[in-house]
Order: structure tokens, then C-alpha cells, then sequence
């Protein structure tokens, strides 16, 4: 070799901008959305009068949410302690049943077609009978419904990881007579990561939507779920939205933070390291 | 003595007879190109000789020892058509994978590294990821790691069929340079007949339906092989030699599907 081969990009670094994808600047454009859909919603409700049960005014949501603040924040807090503890119990024992079916792949064949049909079914209708389950005001009833919900797409996204890894690189590892534990460990898992997380980003838009309508069936008082319920049903239209918007930042916040883990943990990809 | 020895292995997928008859024997230090049109059953061979797959009946011996023992025992390394690094490895660890499944130490691991990383001239790109590297370096990880762990049998299957003309030839020149450094035995299974006379001692042409090998040339090409080699006019007896012996196996090929 006489000439110096060159790197085909620069290894890129982190940061804040790692964490968010892309630069700051990149925002502007959908923060220019952002601020225009919310001053078309106001100008439309002023110029055509609509009635507030309709639709309020943002500016009318956004006083209503700071004015309720504190009693919005208890709310949220205990209905997001019951999105959480379901999203982290249905991915955990997700993952690890992907683990077992990738292992010993006869079960794998046995459950899969199950496991797709039922990530098919809308699992939020069965949240009436979780309710019966355990007391509809104790969180436990809205965890296992998160975590029903949470676990197919963790699994189906995982188990797809797991066993998709390119024939030669399994071959490979044969080669250097490694075992299944150093198969799963050093390639099996590694690959599956990014499949992993689509899972999982699905999972966090779900787990909101089951706790809050879980509580929709019925739930403590102090339940973000049930107070928008409540407020629409006593025409407080204004504090219903404003539960509305919490329940979305909630959300928005979960999937947020799965979102910076995986750029944490999957620096090596080319699309998520730019 | 001989590195591998295969003897009367025949291979069956299903209905279809991959290899049928095979015997070979190839010496310690030598470098033996497997050539043959598609499903003459060269790759098929290879992997047999790795223990990746296992024949239907024959057997197959490596540094003595049948072909899975010495899998286990870790005595060849193998290199596949693409480079398979891992991506979420870097180079360096990409080329110490092997060492560590060996339980290597990190002190003896690294200086392994780093010798590996100066015999394909990669120094100074341990800690890139293999999307960062071209093809022909994505290989050239591949063959480092594939000798990291000093294996008597380098087994490589079509290692440059997916590279550009002049990065093939330029790796073929920095194969030949890390054969004659390592002392290895070299299998390579290759479409190319300028490249299988270009790096071979010896080239086992082999024909399909069934599998078999129909000829084996000699390639006395003097050593080293130098850019020379591919215009002296014995290079060009070797090529067409090895040209006509592929062209005699398709037409027993032929003869057999006319009879049949």
C-alpha cells in the first residue's frame, strides 16, 4: 500500500446536539409550525366565535393550566407513576420472554403467531374487566393494563432483533467455537437494540393512552384520567383541556426520554450518531 | 504433513448431491484456490473443512484432528464475502472479538491489536466503526481479525468478489505479503481464474452436478509474485490451462444433462 487510505467521515461527538439528533437551528422550521397552528386555533375560535364546549380558545387552556397547576401536577404525577410502572414491568418481562423464544427458537414458533395476533387486539378494551381485577382506585389495575398493552410490540420488535442477525456473522462466531450465552451476549443483543427501541418508543405512546384510559373506566379521584372526565361531563371544558395538554406533555416527556437513551446507547449507528 | 485432508466426502442437501466423491489433501504452507462455476459446491467445501456444515459421509481432517475438534480447538480463522464486522464494535475491537472469546488478558489483547492492525496497514483507524471504512479496509479488518489469533488455516470464501477491480488486485498483493509473513495455509474459493493462478500453488477446479473436482493445476509461478507475474507469459499459459479445464467440466456437464 503505498497510499494512506482515508476515513469516509469524521467520527462524530457528543453533546446536546447528539441528545436531540440534530443541530438547534434544525428546529426552527417546526417550531414556526408550531407557533402558527396554535395562532391559526386562537384567531379562528376569535373571528368565528365558537362556542367554548366546543373547542376553548389555547390562550384560555394555557391560563387554565397554570391557574390549576398544582392539582393538574397531582393528577398527572399519579396517573404517570401508573404509566411508568406499566411500561417498565410490561417492556422488562417482554424482553425477556423475546430472550427465551430467540433461545430456544421451537417455542419461539410455538407463541409467535399468538403473540402477533394479539398485538393486533385492542388490548385498552379489556381495561373494564382489569378494573374488576384488582379495585379500579388502586393503581395496580392500571399497570397491568399499561403493561398488557406495553408488552406485545416490545416483544414482536424484540424477538424480530434477536433473530434477524445476518447468517455469516452467527457463522462467524461458530468458527471461534463461542457458546449460545457468548452468541446472544455479543451479537444477538447488539443487533437487536435498535429494534429494541422502536418497541419501545411504540410502547411509551402507549402506556400514556392505557393509564388514562383505564381511568376513563373508572379510577382514584386524584387521576389525571378521570378528572378530564369528570370537568367534560360538569362543562368545565376549559380544565378538561388542560388535562388533555398535560396528558400529552406526559407522553411527549416518556417517549423523549426512551428516545435520548437510545441515542446513549446506540452511538454506533450511523443514522443516530450524525 | 498435511494441513487438511478430505477424504471421499459427499454432501447431500435434500434431493440435490452438493459434493460427491471429493479428495484433497492440501500442505502445511500452502495456498490452494477453489474455483468452480456456481454450485460446484467450493463454498460448500470450505465450510466443511471449517466444520460449518457437516458432510453426508467422508471425512474431514484439520492439522490431524477431525474438522470439529479443530474448530474448537480454534485452529482457523475464515473470511466470508462481505466483511461481517460487527457495528457496534470498532476496528480494534472488531479485529479482538476472537481474542476475547480466547479469554486473552486486555495488556495481551491490545498489543495483538495493534500488531494486527499494522500488518494490513490500518494503523491509526482502531477506533473508527466499519460504516466509517471503505470496502476493500472493511476487508482488510476482516483478514486481521480472521489472523488475530495466529490459526495454522486461513479459510476465505470469495473474500474480494464484492470489490472493485484495482482494489482486488492491490489486496491480492497484500494477501500474499501477509501469507508469506504469517507462514499460514490458505484455502480461497474464487469465480476469478487470474486471480486463483495469481495467488495459488495449486488450483482445484472443481465442476457442478454433482459437485466434484475435475482438475488440479500447479501453478509454478516463481515466488514472490510480483505486478510482473500478471505478464509473464507462463501467468497466461496457467489462465487459459485453468480456463479449459473449467470449460471441460461444463461439457461433461452438458453431455450428462443430454444423456439424462
Amino acid at each position: 500500500m503505498t497510499t494512506m487510505p482515508t476515513p469516509v467521515q469524521p467520527i462524530p461527538r457528543g453533546g446536546m446536539a447528539r441528545l436531540v439528533g440534530r443541530r438547534l437551528t434544525d428546529w426552527v422550521p417546526a417550531l414556526v409550525v408550531l407557533v402558527g397552528m396554535v395562532g391559526l386555533w386562537e384567531g379562528l375560535i376569535r373571528a368565528f366565535d365558537v362556542q367554548e364546549f366546543l373547542l376553548p380558545k389555547p390562550s384560555a387552556i394555557a391560563r387554565t393550566f397554570w391557574n390549576t397547576r398544582s392539582d393538574l401536577w397531582a393528577a398527572g404525577w399519579f396517573t404517570f407513576q401508573e404509566a411508568l410502572g406499566g411500561f417498565v414491568l410490561g417492556c422488562g418481562f417482554a424482553i425477556l420472554v423475546a430472550l427465551v423464544l430467540a433461545r430456544w427458537r421451537i417455542l419461539g414458533s410455538a407463541f409467535m403467531p399468538y403473540a402477533i395476533a394479539a398485538n393486533a387486539v385492542p388490548i385498552i378494551a379489556f381495561a373494564p374487566i382489569t378494573n374488576t381485577w384488582f379495585s379500579p382506585l388502586d393503581k395496580s389495575s392500571k399497570i397491568s393494563i399499561v403493561a398488557v398493552l406495553c408488552f406485545f410490540p416490545v416483544l414482536v420488535n424484540t424477538l424480530r432483533g434477536l433473530t434477524s442477525v445476518n447468517p455469516r456473522a452467527l457463522e462467524l462466531m461458530e468458527s471461534y467455537a463461542a457458546g449460545q450465552v457468548q452468541i446472544f451476549r455479543r451479537v444477538r443483543i447488539p443487533t437487536a437494540l435498535p429494534f429494541m427501541f422502536t418497541g419501545l418508543k411504540v410502547a411509551t405512546v402507549l402506556a400514556m393512552i392505557g393509564a388514562v384510559v383505564g381511568e376513563y373506566f373508572g379510577g382514584a379521584l386524584n387521576a389525571l384520567g378521570v378528572q378530564i372526565l369528570t370537568k367534560a361531563r360538569v362543562a368545565q371544558f376549559q380544565e378538561a383541556w388542560a388535562g388533555i395538554l398535560l396528558a400529552c406533555l406526559l407522553g411527549i416527556a416518556l417517549y423523549l426520554a426512551v428516545a435520548a437513551l437510545e441515542r446513549l446507547t446506540l452511538r454506533w449507528v450511523p443514522s443516530t450518531s450524525e | 504433513m498435511s494441513v487438511v485432508e478430505i477424504k471421499d466426502v459427499t454432501k447431500q442437501f435434500g434431493q440435490t448431491t452438493a459434493l460427491r466423491g471429493i479428495d484433497l489433501a492440501i500442505d502445511e504452507g500452502e495456498f490452494v484456490s477453489l474455483i468452480g462455476p456456481s454450485g460446484c459446491g467450493k463454498s460448500t467445501l470450505l465450510r466443511i473443512i471449517g466444520d460449518l456444515i457437516q458432510p453426508t459421509s467422508g471425512t474431514a481432517t484439520v492439522n490431524g484432528k477431525p474438522a470439529r475438534q479443530a474448530r474448537i480447538d480454534r485452529d482457523y480463522g475464515i473470511v466470508f464475502q462481505d466483511a461481517v464486522l460487527y457495528d457496534w464494535r470498532t476496528v480494534a475491537k472488531n479485529i479482538a472479538l476472537p481474542l476475547e472469546l480466547a479469554r486473552w488478558d486486555r495488556r495481551r489483547r491490545a498489543a495483538k491489536v495493534k500488531e494486527m492492525l499494522d500488518l494490513v496497514e490500518l494503523g491509526g483507524f482502531e477506533s473508527h466503526h466499519p460504516w466509517q471504512l471503505s470496502g476493500g479496509m472493511q476487508q482488510r479488518v476482516a483478514i486481521a481479525r480472521a489472523l488475530s489469533f495466529d490459526p495454522s488455516l486461513l479459510l476465505m470464501d470469495e473474500p474480494f468478489g464484492a470489490l472493485d477491480e484495482m482494489t482486488r488486485e492491490r489486496l491480492n498483493m497484500e494477501l500474499l505479503r501477509i501469507w508469506e509473513a504469517s507462514g499460514s495455509t490458505v484455502v480461497f474459493v474464487t469465480h476469478s481464474i487470474a486471480e486463483a493462478v495469481f495467488l495459488s500453488t495449486r488450483v482445484v477446479v472443481m465442476s457442478p452436478r454433482p459437485g466434484r473436482i475435475s482438475d488440479v493445476i500447479l501453478t509454478d509461478l516463481p515466488q514472490p509474485r510480483t505486478a510482473a507475474t500478471r505478464e509473464e507469459p507462463r501467468f497466461f499459459e496457467l489462465v487459459t490451462q485453468v480456463r479449459e479445464a473449467l470449460h471441460l467440466g461444463h461439457d461433461v456437464d452438458h453431455k450428462l444433462e443430454a444423456s439424462a
